[in-house]
């Protein structure tokens, strides 16, 4: 993936009222005035987090309602948490193979040197 | 890579899972050779094993070199610190990749009884990430797919654990 989407999902996720747009936007499509309600700023100040959003591509807004809803892209976000996260998710894979392992060896009732099923 | 350098940067993280298997038989699948390499290796389309050694106890060593189809090469050494049967592993392993070395890391491997016959199972790695590969060397690769033989053997040797 790009560096330049990287940095700027990593730039727009550094600022705690963007994240809570975001953490708004995941629960559903919301209206500017919408979003700008919980924040104690004023409308142009929302505005201005959204285009950040926008521009970073976590953010897109319609153009076919007068409303113009906001509506959230988790692309770039999963991405960004990919990139962090290659590890954890070579853990995950391994662990997920392990338990098949378990399970296959336990139903052959192969090598195992003890009773570990519970189930 | 250049601007990366000689860089380190730093990473952990801690993933829990809950087994119903009990601590003996999870304990079993990370320190038999058979039973590692069940699970303990590259996606099986993309990956082949070139050497796999194991020698599970304190100051012991285990190497696992592999081939991705792309022919990159990626190479993990470690070193047991500390080994308590059915109860813990804490290793330190080197990755490389094409070479190179692209982490140094800590491993902490915590079987936890749970239940009846259960094991939480709690995997805690902390990286330090070289010359800016803390993805892992996957931007250079072209695809996430490193990874999938990156860190971490988890056990390896004998079926039963020597003792040091």
């Amino acid at each position: 993936m790009d560096h330049d989407q990287l940095s700027s999902t990593f730039a727009a996720l550094a600022d705690p009222t963007r994240r809570a747009i975001l953490s708004r936007l995941a629960t559903g499509e919301a209206s500017v005035t919408e979003l700008a309600e919980p924040f104690d700023m004023s409308l142009p100040a929302v505005t201005k987090h959204l285009k950040v959003l926008q521009r970073a591509g976590l953010v897109i807004q319609g153009r076919e309602a007068q409303w113009r809803p906001c509506r959230l892209q988790a692309k770039p976000m999963r991405e960004a948490a990919e990139w962090m996260e290659p590890y954890r998710r070579h853990w995950e894979q391994r662990l997920d193979r392990l338990e098949d392992y378990l399970r296959e060896t336990a139903t052959k009732g192969a090598r195992r040197p003890r009773q570990g099923r519970v189930k | 890579m250049s601007s990366h350098a000689r860089s380190v940067k730093h990473g952990s993280f801690v993933i829990e899972r809950l087994f119903n298997y009990d601590p003996g038989a999870l304990f079993h699948a990370w320190t038999d050779p058979k039973a590692k390499a069940r699970w303990f290796n590259g996606p099986a389309d993309k990956w082949t094993e070139d050497v796999r050694e194991m020698d599970v106890r304190v100051g012991g060593r285990d190497r696992l070199i592999g081939k991705f189809v792309d022919g990159s090469e990626s190479r993990f050494e470690a070193q047991y610190f500390d080994v308590v049967p059915e109860r813990r592993l804490v290793y330190t392993y080197d990755m490389y990749w094409q070479g190179k070395k692209i982490s140094v890391s800590l491993a902490s491997i915590e079987f936890v009884a749970q239940g009846k016959g259960g094991t939480k199972l709690i995997v805690t790695e902390q990286h330090a990430f070289l010359d800016g590969y803390e993805d892992g060397g996957s931007r250079e690769r072209g695809t996430l797919g490193l990874i999938d033989n990156l860190g971490v053997a988890l056990g390896g040797g004998d079926t039963r654990i020597p003792r040091s």
